[in-house]
Order: C-alpha cells, then sequence, then structure tokens
C-alpha cells in the first residue's frame, strides 16, 4: 500500500440477504484526491459510504481508513471524518451555532477549542448571521451548508459527501460547489456519492461509475469520457412517434447511434458534419443540439440505461 | 479563508485519545446536549410528570386518609395513611421522571429527529449514547423525586433521619427504569406500540401495593406483583422512609442493580443493530 492512500477497499461486499448491494468493489484513495463514485439510486454508493464511516459492516473483503478497520476501531476511524449524509439530520432543538459546538463535543473537543471554530466556520458557510436561528427556520441550501460547516468541525482529513447537492435549486448548489472546491484547494481529501455527472466532473479528480454494486470504470472525467465517448455528442428530437422508428434511416453517421425515449444521440466527434449529413438525407428534426460529451454519456454507454431516470 | 489551515493541537488530542469499539469515554458530551435542548422542552408536560404522583398524595393521603385513619407501617408501627403512601409515591415519581425521557424522547430521537444517527457517526460509540441518554433520563428522575421529597417534607411526613436515604434510592429507581426504557423502546416502531408502555404503567402503578399492602392479594397474584419493578421501588422506599431494614432491602436493591445492569446492555446492543448495522 503507498504511504498516503487514506482509503483502501479490496473486494469490499455488501449484501441483504441474497441482494449484493455492493458485490466486490476495490479502490485506493490518496491524501487530498477528490474522488467520486457516480451511479444511479441503488447502485451501492451510499451503502458503501456508510461502510467506509463504519456504521454499517461488511459482508465481506477488505478495507482500511488510516491504516484502521472501521468495524473494529468504529469511534478511532470517525475521529478523521467529516461526514455529510444524504438527508440532513442536524439536531432541531438547538440553534444554529449549538448544533456546531454540540457536534464538536461528540469528537471529546473542549470548548476553547470549538467557539472560534464555530464561529469560523458559521463564516465559511455564509451563516454568520444566523448562528442564533433555529434549524428550522434554515432554507434547505443552508441546512446543507450547516451541515457541511458541521462536518468539519473535527478538522476532518477524510470528508465524505453522500449527494451533497440533491434537492438544492440550482443556484444553492453553485454556492455550495464554491465552498467544497475551496475546501479541495486547502488538501481536504473529498469523497462524494452523486447521481448528477455535472457535479462529478466540477469536483471529482477521479471516479469510479458504479451500477448494481460493481464497478463499470474508473478514471478522471475526462479520460473516462475520451475513452468512453466521442469529443461531441448531436441530440436530435423527431417527437416521441418518430424517435423510436427513425434509427434505421440514421444509420452510419457518427461512430455510434442510441435511441432514448424522447431523442436520438449521435456520438461523433464533429457534432456539426453529422448535423449536415442528417440533413443531406433529407430528415428534418424538431430541435437539434450539438454539445460536448458528458459522464452522462459514458455512463450510458456502460450500462445502456441513463443515469436519472 | 482556510477553515482547514493547520492540523489544530485539540483536534489532534481528540484523536490520540483511546478508542474502544463500542465506547470513547465522552457520555457527558450526550449530556450536555440533552442539557442544552432541555432549553427548548415543554415545561407543562415535564411539571405534569412531577404532579401526578403530588395530586395522589393529596387527594388519597389527605383525603382518604382521614376515613381510613393510621395503618400499619413496615415494621409493625402505625403509621398515618399519608406517611405510608407517601414513600410509595416517590418511588412512582422517581419512575415517571425516568420514564419521560427513556420512552416518549428516546423515540421521538430515535425515529424522527434521526439524533443517534447523527451521534453515531461522530467518534461517540453507542455506549456512550446510551450512558447518556440514559443519565439524563435519571437526572429527570432526581428531579422529579427530589421534588416529590420537599413535598413530604412539608407536610410533615419526613420523622426519621433515615429518610434522607430515599434520595440515593430513588435514584437508583430512576436508573434502573431510564436503562431499561430506553432499551425497550429501542423496539418501538410505532405510536401505537408506544401506547402499549402507558398499558403496562398504569396497571403496575395502582398495583404494586402503592395504596394497600401486598397481603390483600391470593399468592398467585402476589407473586406477579412481586416480579414487578415497581413493587420493589415502592418496598425499598417504605422501609427506608421508617428506618426499617431486613433482608429484603438487600433483595430490593439487587433487583434494580440486574436491572440497570441489563437495561445498559440490550440499549447498547440494540443502538449497535439499529444504527451500526
Amino acid at each position: 500500500m503507498k504511504p498516503d492512500v487514506v482509503i483502501a477497499a479490496h473486494k469490499l461486499t455488501k449484501k441483504y440477504g441474497d441482494l449484493a448491494a455492493v458485490d466486490g468493489i476495490s479502490f485506493e484513495v490518496s491524501a487530498g484526491e477528490s474522488f467520486g463514485l457516480l451511479g444511479p439510486n441503488g447502485a451501492g454508493k451510499s451503502t458503501t459510504m456508510k461502510m467506509i464511516g463504519g456504521v454499517s459492516q461488511r459482508t465481506s473483503g477488505q478495507l482500511s481508513i488510516m491504516g484502521l478497520d472501521p468495524e473494529s476501531h468504529g469511534p478511532e476511524v470517525r475521529a478523521h471524518l467529516g461526514v455529510v449524509p444524504q438527508q440532513d439530520n442536524l439536531d432541531e432543538e438547538l440553534k444554529v451555532r449549538e448544533n456546531l459546538l454540540v457536534y464538536g463535543r461528540y469528537f471529546g473537543l473542549p470548548l476553547s477549542y470549538l467557539r472560534p471554530k464555530a464561529d469560523e466556520l458559521l463564516e465559511f458557510a455564509q451563516l454568520t448571521e444566523k448562528a442564533k436561528s433555529r434549524v428550522d427556520d434554515l432554507s434547505g441550501g443552508m441546512k446543507r451548508r450547516l451541515t457541511i460547516a458541521r462536518s468539519l468541525i473535527n478538522e476532518p482529513r477524510i470528508l465524505l459527501l453522500d449527494e451533497p447537492t440533491t434537492g438544492l435549486d440550482p443556484q444553492a448548489r453553485h454556492i455550495l460547489w464554491d465552498r467544497l472546491f475551496r475546501l479541495k484547494e486547502q488538501g481536504v481529501t473529498l469523497i462524494l456519492t452523486t447521481h448528477y455527472m455535472d457535479e462529478a466532473e466540477q469536483l471529482c479528480d477521479r471516479l469510479i461509475v458504479v451500477d448494481k454494486g460493481r464497478i463499470m470504470a474508473e478514471g478522471s472525467p475526462s479520460s473516462l469520457i475520451r475513452e468512453h465517448s466521442t469529443r461531441e455528442v448531436l441530440e436530435l428530437r423527431f417527437g416521441s412517434e418518430r424517435n423510436t422508428r427513425i434509427g434505421a434511416e440514421l444509420q452510419g453517421i457518427g461512430e455510434r447511434l442510441e435511441t432514448l425515449p424522447d431523442r436520438v444521440l449521435i456520438y461523433a466527434d464533429d457534432g456539426e458534419a453529422a448535423l449536415e449529413q442528417v440533413t443531406a438525407r433529407g430528415l428534418h428534426p424538431l430541435t437539434s443540439l450539438v454539445r460536448r460529451s458528458s459522464l452522462e454519456d459514458v455512463f450510458l454507454r456502460l450500462t445502456g440505461r441513463s443515469l436519472v431516470d | 479563508m482556510s477553515v482547514m489551515a493547520e492540523g489544530h493541537e485539540a483536534t489532534e488530542a481528540a484523536r490520540a485519545r483511546k478508542f474502544g469499539s463500542l465506547y470513547s469515554r465522552n457520555a457527558s458530551a450526550v449530556v450536555s446536549r440533552g442539557l442544552m435542548a432541555t432549553r427548548s422542552s415543554n415545561w407543562l408536560v415535564m411539571a405534569s410528570g412531577f404532579l401526578e404522583p403530588v395530586l395522589f398524595l393529596v387527594s388519597m393521603g389527605v383525603g382518604l386518609g382521614s376515613i381510613v385513619g393510621p395503618v400499619q407501617g413496615p415494621s409493625g408501627q402505625e403509621i398515618s395513611y399519608a406517611a405510608y403512601i407517601a414513600p410509595a409515591l416517590l418511588a412512582v415519581s422517581a419512575m415517571n421522571g425516568a420514564i419521560y425521557d427513556s420512552t416518549w424522547n428516546v423515540f421521538f430521537k430515535m425515529n424522527f429527529a434521526k439524533l443517534y444517527q447523527g451521534m453515531l457517526y461522530t467518534s461517540l460509540g453507542p455506549l456512550d449514547v446510551a450512558m447518556g441518554e440514559i443519565f439524563l433520563a435519571l437526572l429527570r428522575g432526581l428531579l422529579y423525586a427530589t421534588g416529590f421529597t420537599a413535598v413530604m417534607g412539608m407536610m410533615g411526613l419526613l420523622t426519621t433521619p433515615w429518610a434522607l436515604l430515599m434520595m440515593p434510592a430513588s435514584v437508583l429507581i430512576a436508573f434502573g427504569f431510564a436503562s431499561f426504557g430506553m432499551g425497550v423502546t429501542s423496539f418501538m416502531k410505532t405510536f401505537q406500540q408506544m401506547d402499549w408502555v402507558n398499558f403496562f404503567l398504569l396497571p403496575m402503578f395502582l398495583f404494586s401495593a402503592t395504596f394497600y399492602p401486598l397481603s390483600v392479594y391470593p399468592e398467585p397474584i402476589q407473586w406477579l406483583v412481586q416480579a414487578m419493578p415497581l413493587w420493589h421501588g415502592v418496598e425499598l422506599l417504605r422501609q427506608i422512609s421508617v428506618g426499617s431494614f431486613g433482608p429484603a432491602t438487600v433483595v430490593h436493591i439487587g433487583y434494580y442493580l440486574v436491572m440497570i445492569l441489563v437495561g445498559i446492555l440490550l440499549t447498547t446492543g440494540r443502538l449497535r443493530a439499529l444504527f451500526l448495522k
């Protein structure tokens, strides 16, 4: 094991009865890396996160966090972790600032350290004015930022973020991404799960694409796109009636064709050229769009399904 | 601005502590959280748990007592009816305080506030959480019992210095109900199931030799009552109130020590099974 590896999973498996939620996945994460688990709902991302945090026991395989087994050293492993769970579990009986202080106490930290730290984190989360508010009165985005601030109270070496921006409006998501990007710049190891490819592209140095508990591909966002997709994608809409039937007439254009219920995707390095070929065949889509390939396309290629159904 | 600048010595020290896999010797953090949260809790609900036995003492002890007249106390001496039922109601008071926190409050925190899930994602272990929450519940039991003892004093029902020992004994009773109550609550999933708690507590309150001696029952019923925790609390406090001790005193104390131990083990095991599965 390399010295700077902070998380090492080997054939990690979690079964619920006969169902394998996580089916023998192996990966390593180095210190300071930003590592993503990309996959649809039910792919086993959250279960993997829970096993890393030691709050879910693996069925088989090995897992080591900072050299410790989270199953036998739960409290010690979690002393190094910051956790942002999928659903906010802020303490609603406490005020905003109290949430940070009390959470810090759970890690055995003294108030002399926690008081200035809480103020610093409230500023980082842009919640200084809300310090004395009730948690109930915060917006969804604010709650999420408070949860992230709370996860940083013990200066974690590793931050686990489970679907950090799910359910937030676009503006709140961008604020959150900005905050997370700053943490990344400061060298915090980020482990995040997401089913948003734009999120993965923005925040992850490296990611694994997970489906049905298995790793489908691994690499940086750009290398995955290079490997599994073309440079550009031409999206055509012919109306729901014709989309499925038109495939045959489009054969031979671009490198690959993908027919979805609502649109047809043509993978080509030059999207505009592909569009010209389409019109040259006398086909006139209702709308057409040329865009860069994304992780969504990688996922579609690897699994034959889209990420968000 | 750098929130992650340099490893602060406080966080290093916190990480360098000795940890067990279930316990990080930090139950006090759970207790201080509970005390902080109490400020936003419902004081009226809290007061009602305290008032219930006081109202019984006044109505039964003073009211009913006036037609009952003096009765035979634990060591055979004659005492007023109020003095007879007061220690029993003190045991009920300690029980109520402990039960209030360890059942309904714990039920809410477990199933709705997801509090324990959050706690167990920190370096707290399930034993820290169990001990902290049980301590809070017994603290409320102690609070109720202190208030009730003060009421007894005002009514002139404290006649021997031995009676002061009722305080630590009340803590023992509260501890037993708190740890066992939290363990049992961990199995509850719905409000209907929580109603069983009341369904169980009310008859136990009425029939645990609280208002009359155990000897009125036929023998099989006596055995049943003697199996119930409240009866041991009632008898223990009744003996202490007049300073009359015997081998039975040890049995009563032993009953609670076992109850506490089983309760803590059950609660810790359940927290582990529920949140660290």
